[in-house]
């Protein structure tokens, strides 16, 4: 199966802007909008940053807690679209699912993953879980033209 | 009768139901209830002891229930429970 995730420009700036501004730690967030092809393609109109509620090396970890979880979920719903995953960055390390990753995912998300490397944005990837095959599915990433949702829209 | 929130990641086990209505005066009947409607929803919400699998939490409106009465917590016809998958993760060191 082949899947595909196409991030509007704005949604990818903010993301970028973010985990550098996180770095050394790890950044999160989730991100939101639609998708077709019985879900093999997915389109990210939205980026919500939430805070990272690790306790202890945030250099190494990050936590999202179940209150921010149950807030994107609603924002989802409010917004008529779809909560498609989670992204968060990997400092000073590839762009690659850790084992942690993969213990903590979850079916139908997708992740996206930065490297940041000093501070500075490099390499962008995305995964969805198997769970057939229990492993990470890279999925290609690609950049579209749609207008991501305004922010002054959200309340 | 309760309203149990499904999240995302889980709704292709309940027919793409946001959320699901469910007889059960403690929190443990309401989600042994949901399960017996979607069996396919059981692995991803219970160990084989049936307890609740600890990357899933469980609030009763915004409280947690590990800081009520755990999976005793009563529920009542009007109660909300949201199901939360743990998101976490990190680097490989």
């Amino acid at each position: 199966m082949s899947y595909q995730l196409s991030l509007a420009p704005e949604v990818e700036q903010y993301i970028l802007q973010q985990l550098e501004a996180d770095f050394p730690n790890e950044g999160c967030g989730f991100f939101f909008g639609t998708e077709e092809e019985n879900g093999q393609l997915r389109h990210v109109l939205l980026a919500e940053a939430v805070v990272n509620g690790k306790e202890g090396d945030q250099k190494r970890r990050f936590e999202i807690s179940p209150l921010d979880y149950m807030k994107a979920e609603k924002k989802a719903l409010e917004l008529g679209l779809n909560l498609l995953g989670v992204y968060h960055s990997h400092p000073n390390h590839p762009a690659i699912p850790s084992i942690h990753d993969l213990k903590q995912a979850v079916p139908y998300f997708s992740y996206i993953i930065l490297s940041v490397q000093e501070g500075r944005a490099a390499e962008l990837t995305s995964w969805r879980l198997n769970e057939d095959r229990g492993e990470f599915e890279a999925e290609e990433v690609k950049r579209n033209n749609l207008e991501a949702l305004p922010k002054k829209e959200l309340i | 009768m309760a309203t149990l929130i499904i999240p995302t990641p889980l709704r292709k086990f309940t027919d793409q139901q946001t959320s699901v209505n469910v007889d059960g005066a403690t929190v443990q009947a309401a989600v042994d209830r949901l399960v017996n409607l979607y069996p396919a929803l059981k692995q991803h919400l219970l160990d084989q002891d049936g307890t609740i699998r600890a990357f899933v939490r469980i609030f009763l409106e915004d409280e947690d229930i590990l800081a009520l009465d755990g999976l005793n917590t009563a529920v009542q016809a009007d109660s909300t429970l949201s199901i939360i998958p743990a998101i976490a993760g990190g680097i490989n060191f």
